[in-house]
């Protein structure tokens, strides 16, 4: 089977998400932000990691499910709330599924905007934003056993500050 | 009919991932979930779980009190955790 065959994109030039199984390579991802346009003053991105280690064990490995009709909707959803609330030039969110193992890239964020204000702000909402609304399911492999990760309030605590 | 989509640990508990509902019992996602859990056991525990079971109808984010029309696609799941 293609690898890629899973592949999910979504949006327009100025706004693109992307739902893969394969790894994206970031460095590509932010100089494409950068020289697409003149009027770009700022870049700001953001790289999601797995982690070894969660709620006191070591994770072996990782599975994330998601709802494939649902994801890139939702994420555009996302991204177009940013776009309403800051000036910015370009979103890109890249999400990937499947099985993970630790240090492995599983999100990125790529804002850019005229002044950093701007992209900073919008970059940490797409996050709070996609960890509490875009239908992505973690599952980690311990030795012997495996468990769904919970959701953390400090995440819906993230999201619900942009409401003030 | 009603497509009903479980996912993640949800999923699991039910041991399946999908089926078709006859739309004529309910009128909105709170009746639908109510005649659901009446099946009991796992159906009872999971779709009452406390740390939160989460709607989407059509794909968009929807509350228990959601009115649905025949074809719909409703979904049911645990909190988001990706990212």
């Amino acid at each position: 089977m293609d690898e890629d065959s899973n592949n999910q994109i979504a949006g327009n030039t100025d706004q693109t998400v992307v739902v893969q199984e394969s790894v994206f390579d970031s460095g590509k991802e932010i100089e494409k932000l950068q020289v697409e346009s003149a009027r770009v003053g700022a870049v700001v991105s953001f790289i999601g990691v797995m982690r070894e280690f969660n709620q006191s064990s070591n994770v072996q490995s990782m599975t994330l499910e998601h709802y494939p009709a649902m994801t890139t909707k939702s994420l555009l959803k996302i991204v177009e709330q940013a776009k309403e609330r800051w000036g910015l030039i370009r979103i890109k969110v890249i999400h990937r599924v499947g099985e993970f193992r630790p240090q492995d890239p599983i999100v990125f964020v790529g804002v850019t905007s005229e002044h950093r204000g701007d992209a900073f702000l919008a970059c940490e909402f797409i996050m709070d934003y996609l960890k509490t609304q875009a239908p992505f399911w973690k599952k980690e492999n311990l030795v012997g056993e495996s468990r769904w990760v919970d959701s953390r309030q400090s995440d819906e605590d993230a999201a619900n500050r942009w409401n003030k | 009919m009603i497509k009903v989509l479980y996912f993640a640990r949800i999923r699991e508990a039910l041991g399946q991932d999908e089926e078709k509902i006859p739309f004529d019992s309910f009128v909105n996602v709170r009746e639908l979930k109510a005649q659901l859990m009446a099946r009991g056991g796992v159906w009872e525990t999971t779709l009452g779980d406390k740390k939160g079971v989460l709607v989407a109808v059509n794909q968009e984010m929807a509350s228990l009190d959601y009115t649905l029309d025949d074809g719909d696609e409703v979904a049911f799941f645990p909190p988001v955790t990706g990212g």
